[in-house]
């Protein structure tokens, strides 16, 4: 063990590297310079994670397919992401013409800054937040909801069947879960009574013995925490909810016509995307930045969050490379038939729990309620459905 | 000028945008986004004075506010779901083509 | 007033004239998005932080998305042939500027009643919260009722009026 002054400078390296870097300037510019510099560690930063992230995927995809994944450029083939970012930067910008250029043009820039907000309210280590709001979660889901705006943007003014198919795929499919995602974070708000996202986090680190109080070790907790990672992944377009970019079917969803510089902006939010609602499940359900055990708090609280992160990014992967694509139907029908009952009733069973006080009692009530209704819903959606010949509706 | 008429008068000149919006235009769905933005003055007034009044701790105007975003939006979701309705039946939108009491 | 404030309400006013202007509905749609989306800057300029996060949420997240999904479901995406604006133009465009003159005339006027700058007010997200199920416990019951009665509602009107279906 290393002693405490060089754990608690290890742990906030960070924040006293941001300090000494800002003790540079006049006072009156300070605190506009301390946030300036977090803004440009949190631009630099999750890009650059985003690249790594690419090339651990086609890696890990081209594992589970049984081939090698890319393997030319640099060491092991680290440096895919540099040759791939040089080609979206030089290749042609083609802008279709029956396009609508200022919102053709102006759609991917919404999509990435809406995504890079949604950073500014996740605690990534202990004291390190860029803003510390008292209403930081609806904040976050704010933003969220902001990119659905711009998905709708980049479809419609393709001009594209199969641009507009995908944006009305997505954006139905994004606000369906975004109803369960939200659900879903609302029990732990009513647990721990706050929606600013370091005070959650403050809430979750204690520890009985050597385990820390995370939500997900409750029965509510994990139930929450299950179908906020469903909504997560609905809500992300990543498969098996990828309908809204289904190659077979759509060409390439709402961002067919885009190319060069903007479709790699449309990349990048996509997979800022599933970082910040990582980080989110992390710090509402995984305890943020705590130490998964007591005697492991000497490791610097921000190593925790990222190895979070990464940890949910690998289980991304890993689903994508295992499940099937679900069809149009069978997605609605799982979000409001199966996955946005439960989370309410979630909720009251959170209720319950709150309510029950202090006991072990509290355990086996809440447990047996989620485990009864979870088998028992299960069951009927798993029964054999009867197909009948195909109809067809239309919207007139 | 005080910060408060400032934020009252945007709020009027948003107002009777929404309103010119409602009145002038033929679109039934636009005519709701002109309602819309009535409705939206209306919060702002609400929560400027909220901000403003003698008494901000007692919450009344920024409730007043909240649930008028609440109600709004059941206002939009029904509202549009008329309009859909009426488009299925009459083929059209335009609320000038829209002049008989029979379907 | 700071600079910050006009260009609030600047951004504001051009989005809610573009949204009533432009020809395009599904441009106008956007317009009114920027129109929301301003609106909630305004309310946090206001410190009301809950309320501005709130109607991004509900205005840009939801009723924008609403409003372009009834424009493409009417086919409102093709421009009209004769024209975007009513017959009674006029008249509508009138009784829109005399509302704003005396709006406009009864707040110039107390301008010299109205306070001044005030101290910002302490009210965190718990205050709201505590205050949602105390004192206005019966308007939010009423609420839900309401939402839940307008989904229904919003439901049946816009569903099939064929025999059988669903």
């Amino acid at each position: 063990m290393l002693d405490k002054p060089i754990i608690d400078k290890m742990d906030q390296i960070f924040v006293l590297l941001q300090h000494w870097l800002v003790s540079f300037l006049p006072v009156s510019l300070q605190p506009l310079a301390a946030v300036l510099l977090s803004v440009i560690v949190i631009v630099c930063l999750f890009p650059a994670l985003f690249a790594l992230t690419t090339v651990f995927e086609r890696k890990g995809l081209g594992r589970i397919q049984n081939r090698l994944g890319p393997n030319r450029v640099g060491p092991f083939g680290f440096f895919q992401p540099i040759a791939d970012g040089i080609k979206s930067l030089t290749k042609e910008d083609i802008v279709p013409a029956s396009a609508n250029a200022p919102v053709h043009f102006l759609a991917p820039i919404v999509l990435v800054v809406a995504v890079f907000m949604g950073f500014a309210v996740l605690p990534m280590g202990r004291n390190m937040v860029l803003v510390d709001m008292d209403a930081g979660l609806l904040f976050y889901f704010a933003m969220g909801a902001s990119t659905e705006v711009s998905v709708f943007m980049a479809g419609w003014s393709s001009r594209n069947k199969y641009s507009l198919l995908g944006a009305m795929r997505a954006v139905a499919q994004m606000i369906s879960y975004e109803v369960v995602l939200l659900l879903s974070s609302v029990a732990v708000v009513m647990i721990s009574g706050t929606l600013s996202l370091p005070k959650i986090v403050e809430a979750q680190n204690q520890y009985t013995w050597d385990l820390p109080h995370w939500y997900i070790f409750t029965p509510w907790g994990l139930a929450g925490f299950v179908m906020y990672a469903i909504a997560a992944t609905a809500e992300t377009n990543r498969s098996p909810f990828d309908l809204p970019e289904g190659e077979s079917e759509l060409v390439a969803g709402y961002h067919t016509e885009y190319s060069g510089f903007k479709f790699a902006l449309f990349f990048l939010g996509e997979y800022l995307a599933m970082f910040s609602i990582s980080g989110l499940g992390a710090t509402l359900f995984l305890g943020g930045w705590t130490a998964p055990f007591s005697f492991l708090t000497f490791i610097p609280s921000w190593i925790w969050f990222f190895s979070k992160l990464m940890l949910s990014i690998f289980v991304f992967i890993w689903m994508r490379g295992t499940l099937p694509r679900l069809r149009q139907d069978q997605l609605m029908n799982f979000a409001w038939k199966f996955v946005l009952p439960f989370t309410l009733l979630n909720l009251m069973v959170t209720a319950l729990w709150r309510f029950m006080g202090e006991g072990w009692e509290r355990w086996v009530v809440c447990s047996a309620i989620l485990a009864v209704v979870w088998v028992f819903m299960g069951r009927i959606e798993m029964r054999s459905e009867h197909f009948g010949p195909r109809s067809y509706r239309y919207a007139e | 000028m005080t910060p408060l008429a400032a934020y009252l008068l945007v709020a009027a000149l948003l107002f009777a945008i929404g309103l010119a919006g409602a009145l002038v235009r033929r679109n039934a769905i636009l005519v709701l986004i002109g309602i819309e933005l009535m409705l939206n003055s209306a919060n702002l007034n609400f929560i400027a004075f909220w901000r403003y009044g003698p008494h901000p701790e007692a919450l009344t105007g920024m409730m007043f506010a909240i649930f008028s975003i609440a109600v709004a939006a059941a206002e939009a979701a029904v509202g549009l779901g008329l309009v859909i309705a009426i488009y299925r039946h009459a083929q059209t939108t335009d609320l000038d083509k829209m002049n008989r009491m029979k379907g | 007033m700071t600079p910050v404030f006009y260009i609030i309400a600047a951004l504001t006013i051009a989005g809610g004239l573009a949204a009533v202007l432009l020809k395009n509905l599904v441009h106008a749609a956007l317009a009114v998005t920027v129109a929301f989306g301003g609106l909630a800057l305004l309310f946090l300029s206001l410190d009301a932080q809950f309320a501005g996060f709130a109607q991004i949420l509900v205005y840009i997240g939801a009723v924008a998305i609403l409003i372009v999904f009834a424009i493409l479901l009417t086919r409102g995406s093709d421009l009209p042939q004769d024209g975007v604006f009513s017959h009674t133009w006029l008249i509508g465009l009138m009784i829109a500027a005399g509302v704003f003159s005396v709006l406009a005339w009864a707040v110039l006027r107390s301008v010299p009643a109205l306070p001044h700058e005030t101290a910002v007010p302490a009210v965190t997200v718990h205050d709201i919260g505590v205050a949602l199920v105390g004192r206005y416990v019966l308007p939010l019951e009423i609420l839900a009722l309401l939402l839940t009665a307008a989904t229904i509602g919003a439901v049946i009107v816009a569903m099939h009026e064929k025999d059988g279906a669903q």
